[in-house]
């Protein structure tokens, strides 16, 4: 007549492991709530540790940072994993990697450096963003003519509703580029609420300017992290790096089986 | 010759569309095969469909069967769709993309054969919606040498009809074997160069395979059919169900597909038996899918292993129509939860039966850590009626069920109900409220606390071809919402129990229409039609269907809706689907059709002498269950 769970509480937490991760291709296509799933199952196949909540509907330890939206790539996503035995986050890496789809690709695995968060080291992005049939000069002026404005206001459906909101404040620098058939806008933007998503600047760009994009434009996250003081986006992964190599490699890892 | 990828055009329309992923393929598991692997005349390439969204069709466990089965024969390609949402099919339109197959997108109009499982009629019109993306002529009439072949499968398939003018033709029963041979003969037929005509009257001859072109209908003055017959020397009079006996000689789906997307069942499945004798006469399922065939524990085993290991899955599904009746479900449960201890992974038995057994099954199965729901089928609302459907479960049995399921921790469990059964009465339906006082109650009294509850889910009966109820008056929308409308108030007028029970209904107005169509004949054809040419589709989807608008077209095509539902037919009357061999015997359905308005009850042929329903001697079957006796060993590595 239990209300708990039968068996032993769940093994406790022993390392922390966080990963940047890529969205390419198809793949862009996932929703955040996708790439949840698809991490879930290849966390599974590649027999990784993880750690799991209690209960009776127990979940394995998954924090995620921010996400791209769906239909945006990115380079640069991050989440943290909870472990219940200690791997060696290179390893680790290489067996997730050969385990989630083409596209989705764990590009860095380090181990967490102890009492630091995740999500306060991300304040900014680096987007890229393909506008094609649009030429270089004609991108250069909506650039020009929004960086003159101290506001830009878009309309959008979020989750409370339409909504109204300034995109001007949260861009810290924008350029435009040229490429073949297409032009490149290069965008710094902080995290702001409610976000300014890709699709809301190039919305602002519009807005402010005669630019028209024939063929929806493809937006990639290069970069997120904390904005230094010249304006450029840090690596977040870079304090846990410097950490692990101070720590030295005294404690050690146990080999992964397979 | 070469077939270009529509996804470069389409992935600019991608941005515009809700849930992109579902178009974009490469599920885990999902393959991609050369379309040129040999000369154009060796090749068979079929492109699987299932006519409802990616969500609800990416889990069918007979699509995913057959694609696999297809794709590990050389020189033979298998791909799937799904049905398109408006929001995609607009855009399609509009820059004249032809539908595509998500593996490869290659167009859906150059495989060979567009196969189409349909799990239940309301994907009629997704058929004449997704025919019309792929600019495949609607009419089988219509198309020529360069057209798939239109295929239907699945359970509607043993009543074809209504769509007789659309699909080239039709596989009733088990495919796994079925579609190896369609692709021996297509490739025959395509290395001698054979017209299309020529193909399908090959495919027609080999006694298997329905091709409604070769079979005429006349009808009588009173608009009852007078006769079908072939119109072909050498096809048969009747068509016959495809049975596979022994069901660990296909251990499919071997690799189950893994959807990136969220889809409805996110589960790995494994169907432990096929077909069931329990003999509820509503049941469609049921009847078709006759003799039982179990799969052994070894191979169960073995399939649940490979599975996991395959799709990183956390949850087993053991299918089948009564996953408790297996010959060796207590030792299943308890090697697969001794295997999977501790591992996050849990089992659950979707479909089961109302007795205590089930509650110990369920516990064993959630010893891997998650606890899965509990859902009991009482069918009918009282005794008598439990007798008339052949469901035979008392309300003691049910109350003393559920009562151990509260006992063993579980607080909530779900009572599914059927409402327009035959014979029913008002009293009946207003017993269901009295079953669920009864188990709140109990359920109270032995957990000691208030915190129990349970759901009655009730759905419109709809009767179907080749059961005892084929010739049954179907109860009209009207008396069936009234019905519920009762119950609903039954239920709420309790105060103490009223809060504990919670009240899931679906109206009657997508049964009267599910009816229509599945006892009706090749003139319910020309109402789809009309249904699909006003906008209709997604039928299944309370939120796109529209009852007015198939009662419209009923209308204008000089359908009396009432004539093919609410008429009780008679026993002489040729039925549409006489032609069509499930194994069961005219005579014996209506027999138990007889029984049925008696109240006599039917025993499990598995467990007592047979009573002649005729399938095992038609079809050269015969009932496979065990006990093996052997036992699911621990696993060497987990």
């Amino acid at each position: 007549m239990s209300r708990q769970p039968p068996g032993a509480p769940p093994p406790p937490i022993v390392q922390r492991i966080r990963l940047r991760y890529t969205k390419r291709g198809r793949l862009r296509f996932t929703s955040h709530r996708d790439i949840a799933r698809v991490f879930e199952r290849a966390l599974r196949r590649a027999q990784i540790p993880m750690a799991f909540s209690a209960g009776f509907s127990p979940h394995p330890k998954i924090s995620w940072v921010g996400a791209a939206a769906t239909g945006v790539a990115s380079e640069a996503e991050y989440v943290e994993i909870a472990l219940a035995e200690r791997r060696d986050p290179e390893q680790l890496r290489q067996q997730l990697d050969a385990s989630l789809p083409d596209g989705i690709d764990v590009t860095e695995a380090v181990e967490a450096a102890p009492g630091s968060s995740l999500p306060d080291r991300v304040q900014a992005s680096l987007w890229r963003i393909e506008l094609p049939q649009v030429t270089q000069i004609a991108l250069q002026q909506a650039v020009l003519a929004f960086l003159l404005k101290d506001c830009v206001e878009v309309e959008r459906m979020t989750k409370n509703g339409r909504r109204t909101f300034d995109t001007r404040a949260a861009v810290v620098s924008m350029s435009a580029a040229g490429a073949a058939d297409c032009a490149i806008l290069t965008v710094v933007v902080q995290h702001v609420t409610p976000a300014v998503r890709p699709d809301d600047v190039l919305t602002g760009l519009r807005s402010v300017s005669d630019l028209a994009t024939p063929v929806p434009p493809a937006a990639t996250r290069l970069a997120q992290g904390l904005l230094t003081a010249e304006g450029e986006v840090a690596d977040p992964l870079a304090p846990d790096r410097i950490d692990s190599t101070a720590a030295g490699t005294s404690e050690a890892v146990p080999t992964a089986p397979g | 010759m070469p077939v270009e990828s529509l996804f470069p055009r389409l992935e600019k329309l991608l941005p515009q569309v809700s849930k992109p992923i579902q178009y974009v393929g490469g599920e885990l598991n999902s393959q991609v095969k050369d379309w040129d692997e040999a000369p154009e005349s060796e090749m068979v390439r079929w492109c699987l469909m299932y006519p409802d969204a990616y969500e609800v069709g990416l889990p069918n466990q007979g699509v995913m069967i057959l694609y696999e089965v297809l794709n590990e024969q050389p020189n033979t390609i298998a791909e799937r769709c799904y049905s398109v949402w408006p929001d995609l099919a607009t855009l399609m339109r509009q820059h004249a993309i032809p539908a595509f197959s998500i593996d490869a997108h290659r167009p859906v109009k150059e495989f060979d054969v567009l196969g189409i499982s349909f799990s239940t009629e309301l994907g009629y019109t997704n058929m004449l919606e997704a025919l019309d993306l792929a600019q495949i002529p609607l009419h089988a009439a219509d198309r020529d040498a360069t057209h798939p072949i239109v295929l239907a499968g699945g359970h509607a398939a043993f009543n074809p009809e209504p769509i007789a003018e659309f699909i080239d033709a039709a596989v009733l029963g088990d495919g796994e074997q079925a579609v190896l041979e369609m692709t021996d003969i297509i490739r025959r037929a395509k290395r001698e160069g054979l017209t299309r005509e020529q193909t399908l009257l090959e495919l027609a001859k080999s006694g298997g395979v329905y091709v409604p072109r070769f079979y005429d209908v006349s009808y009588l003055a009173d608009g009852r059919i007078q006769r079908v017959a072939p119109n072909h020397p050498d096809v048969p009079f009747r068509v016959r169900k495809r049975t596979v006996m022994d069901l660990d000689e296909w251990p499919y789906p071997k690799q189950p597909l893994v959807p990136l997307a969220e889809t409805v069942h996110e589960r790995m499945s494994v169907e432990i038996f096929r077909g069931c004798t329990r003999g509820c006469r509503f049941c469609q399922a049921g009847m078709i899918t006759r003799p039982v065939r179990e799969r052994s524990i070894t191979g169960i085993g073995e399939m649940v292993e490979a599975g996991l290991a395959a799709t990183g899955y956390e949850e087993v599904g053991l299918l089948s129509l009564s996953s408790a009746d297996h010959s060796e479900i207590a030792d299943i449960a308890k090697g697969l939860a001794d295997r999977y201890e501790g591992t996050q992974t849990s089992l659950s038995l979707p479909s089961t039966r109302v007795d205590a057994f089930n509650i110990d099954l369920a516990q064993e199965l959630s010893r891997g850590g998650r606890r899965s729901g509990l859902t009991f089928a009482p069918e009918g609302g009282s005794e008598r009626l439990r007798k008339v459907i052949n469901k035979m479960v008392s309300k003691d049995d049910l109350v003393a069920t559920v009562t151990a399921a509260y006992g063993a921790g579980w607080r909530q469990v779900k009572l599914y109900f059927m409402c327009g059964l035959p014979t029913e009465t008002d009293e009946d339906v207003l017993e269901i409220a009295e079953m669920a006082r009864d188990v709140i109650r109990a359920g109270r009294q032995v957990t000691g606390t208030r915190d129990v509850k349970c759901t009655v889910s009730i759905g419109g009966f709809v009767p179907k071809a080749h059961t005892p109820f084929q010739w049954a008056s179907q109860a009209d929308p009207a008396t069936i919402d009234r019905r519920l409308m009762l119950l609903k108030d039954a239920i709420r007028s309790d105060k103490s129990t009223a809060k504990a029970i919670g009240f899931r209904y679906h109206d009657g107005k997508p049964g009267a229409v599910e009816g229509l169509l599945s006892r009706g004949d090749r003139r319910i054809g020309r109402v789809i039609e009309e249904v699909w040419r006003q906008g209709g589709k997604f039928d299944g989807w309370s939120e796109h269907f529209s009852y007015d608008r198939w009662m419209t077209a009923a209308v204008a095509t000089d359908i009396d809706v009432d004539w093919y539902t609410t008429r009780e037919r008679g026993e002489l009357e040729i039925l549409p689907w006489d032609h069509l061999d499930s194994g069961l015997d005219k005579e014996w359905l209506w027999s138990d059709w007889q029984e049925a308005l008696s109240e006599q009850d039917l025993d499990d042929c598995r467990w007592i002498p047979c009573f002649d329903c005729g399938v095992c001697p038609q079809l050269g079957t015969e009932i496979q269950v065990g006990p093996t006796g052997r036992k699911l060993l621990p696993l060497a590595i987990k």
